[in-house]
């Protein structure tokens, strides 16, 4: 080997810039009363205080700008960073909240302008590891299988029409709906929502989860199979009926 | 231009270079000029199953260094002048195959052959991306146990998000599948999966069914492709699998147990 290529390679090993996709908490508010802002946050963090310690956190300010509700993000982020929570970022925010978050060096996202365009334009499809669409509510359509080791996540509905292969992870912020046969994990309302239900063709999930409360394959064992199902929650219980 | 096909599995030994061999061969001795490059760089492979190993000279990886050129790298075949290797380097790994410089290679190829075929490494990893990631085709080869059909699963999953194909948002790589080492009476005494079982889980394209057979470790150790055996159950069910891919139809062979037949035959339980 020369000299010259040695020398590459030591460049070449030295760093490397890759693209990755992240899951954060968004922490949306919906007012502007720093004091209750405070007690609420505290109030959920004690709720799960291992999941949220030292957590990063996404602020949206959609919501409050909406209504002209003006807020002060210097001040807001003194009160997240207090709670023992990392903010990272600042989403939905007007042109003078996006100033004061870069002075204080919080980035700016604005991919929520950009998925909603792209959402009106296009269907998604399943051609990426992870999907995270952002406008809540809508329903996000896959063609393709879902292979094993692939993940989706979306923050609405999610409707499969191929098979999910075991290994694989699905997970929706609404219902899940599967036409046909769910090998892999499939996880609805991961926000908390205890409404959410699964749908499927035939069962044979790795492990199914509703807003956190999750069964997995060694408890479905002996329940239907090759049958079209629902999974609904019942004061915290999974319940599994034939549909129809 | 020049239609690249990756043999993958994810799993190893589960018959890729094998089937690469074989393939190749077949197109080319169907007329089509074709060449097959070796992506399993560190454990080079290839030369030997194409009995060619005695006149590796320069390598892909030098190619892609640019200490050779392509027409000093690729090896003709002795068996059939439309058939070209392009062996793998013996004394790197994987890390010596860049993105751009598969790229280039595969670029140049593209102008003089018909058929480009990658042998893809084992594993999920910078090899075996890149054999892929180019991709027109993709063979998937699949063993009848559990193992190997979640990793082709895997693999299919890579495919269908981190290809070429699927960064640009152009038409998906057509996937087919090919069941290596298929043994109907193990399967019917359910020792092995079913071709229906392993269809349920991947539900691809089926190419064609390899039975198991002697005649494979035959050809691997004298070094030529199986499918020059023309005789051989392996080496027909290889034919099969260019034919069909060329566009023929054929039905499905070696499915069913030859025993099962004779039980058919004289009216057996």
């Amino acid at each position: 080997m020369s000299i010259d290529t040695k020398k590459m390679y030591e460049i070449q090993s030295v760093l490397e810039i890759k693209s990755s996709t992240f899951f954060v908490p968004v922490l949306v508010l919906y007012t502007n009363d720093l004091v209750v802002i405070e007690q609420r946050l505290l109030q959920k963090i004690s709720q799960a205080p291992d999941f949220f310690r030292n957590s990063p956190i996404v602020f949206d300010l959609h919501e409050l700008n909406h209504h002209n509700d003006e807020i002060d993000v210097v001040k807001l982020v003194e009160l997240i960073r207090k709670s023992g929570l990392f903010p990272i970022g600042i989403r939905g925010g007007n042109e003078f909240q996006n100033a004061q978050a870069n002075s204080i060096f919080i980035p700016v996202d604005n991919t929520q302008s950009i998925a909603a365009e792209i959402s009106k334009t296009s269907v998604p499809t399943s051609q990426t590891v992870v999907k995270e669409v952002v406008v809540n509510n809508a329903a996000t359509l896959i063609t393709q299988p879902v292979r094993s080791g692939q993940r989706i996540y979306v923050s609405g509905d999610l409707i499969i029409l191929a098979q999910v292969s075991a290994g694989a992870e699905i997970m929706a912020e609404g219902n899940i709906h599967v036409y046909n046969t769910l090998r892999g994990r499939a996880l609805a309302g991961v926000q908390g929502d205890t409404n959410a239900r699964i749908f499927c063709f035939d069962l044979q999930a790795e492990l199914i989860s509703i807003a956190g409360d999750y069964k997995t394959s060694e408890d479905l064992k002996g329940t239907v199979e090759k049958k079209p199902v629902q999974i609904y929650l019942q004061n915290h219980a999974l319940i599994i009926k034939e549909l129809g | 231009m020049a239609r690249i096909i990756v043999v993958t599995s994810g799993k190893g030994g589960v018959g890729k270079t094998t089937t690469s061999a074989a393939i190749a061969m077949g197109l080319a001795k169907r007329g089509h000029k074709t060449v097959v490059i070796d992506f399993d760089v560190g454990l080079r492979n290839l030369d030997l199953i194409m009995g060619c190993e005695r006149r590796v000279v320069y390598d892909f990886v030098n190619v892609i260094n640019g200490e050779a050129n392509l027409n000093q790298a690729l090896i003709r075949d002795k068996n059939c002048n439309l058939l070209y290797i392009l062996p793998a380097s013996q004394t790197r790994d994987k890390d010596a195959l860049t993105l751009e410089g598969v790229e280039k290679v595969l670029e140049e190829l593209s102008k003089d052959f018909k058929y480009i075929v990658c042998d893809s490494p084992a594993g999920i990893e910078k090899g075996a991306h890149l054999a892929m990631y180019f991709a027109d085709d993709a063979f998937v080869v699949t063993n009848p146990e559990v193992s190997s059909v979640r990793d082709s699963d895997r693999m299919l999953g890579i495919m269908a998000s981190k290809s070429r194909r699927a960064e640009l948002a152009m038409e998906p790589i057509k996937e087919y599948l090919l069941l290596t080492r298929y043994d109907p009476d193990r399967v019917e005494a359910g020792e092995m999966l079913s071709l229906e079982d392993v269809q349920e889980i991947l539900s691809l394209h089926l190419l064609g069914i390899i039975p198991e057979s002697k005649a494979v470790l035959n050809a691997s150790n004298s070094g030529t492709p199986v499918i020059l055996d023309e005789k051989s159950d392996a080496g027909q069910a290889y034919a099969d699998v260019v034919a069909r891919y060329l566009g023929e139809k054929r039905p499905h062979r070696f499915i069913d147990s030859k025993k099962g037949f004779l039980r058919k035959l004289f009216g057996g339980k």
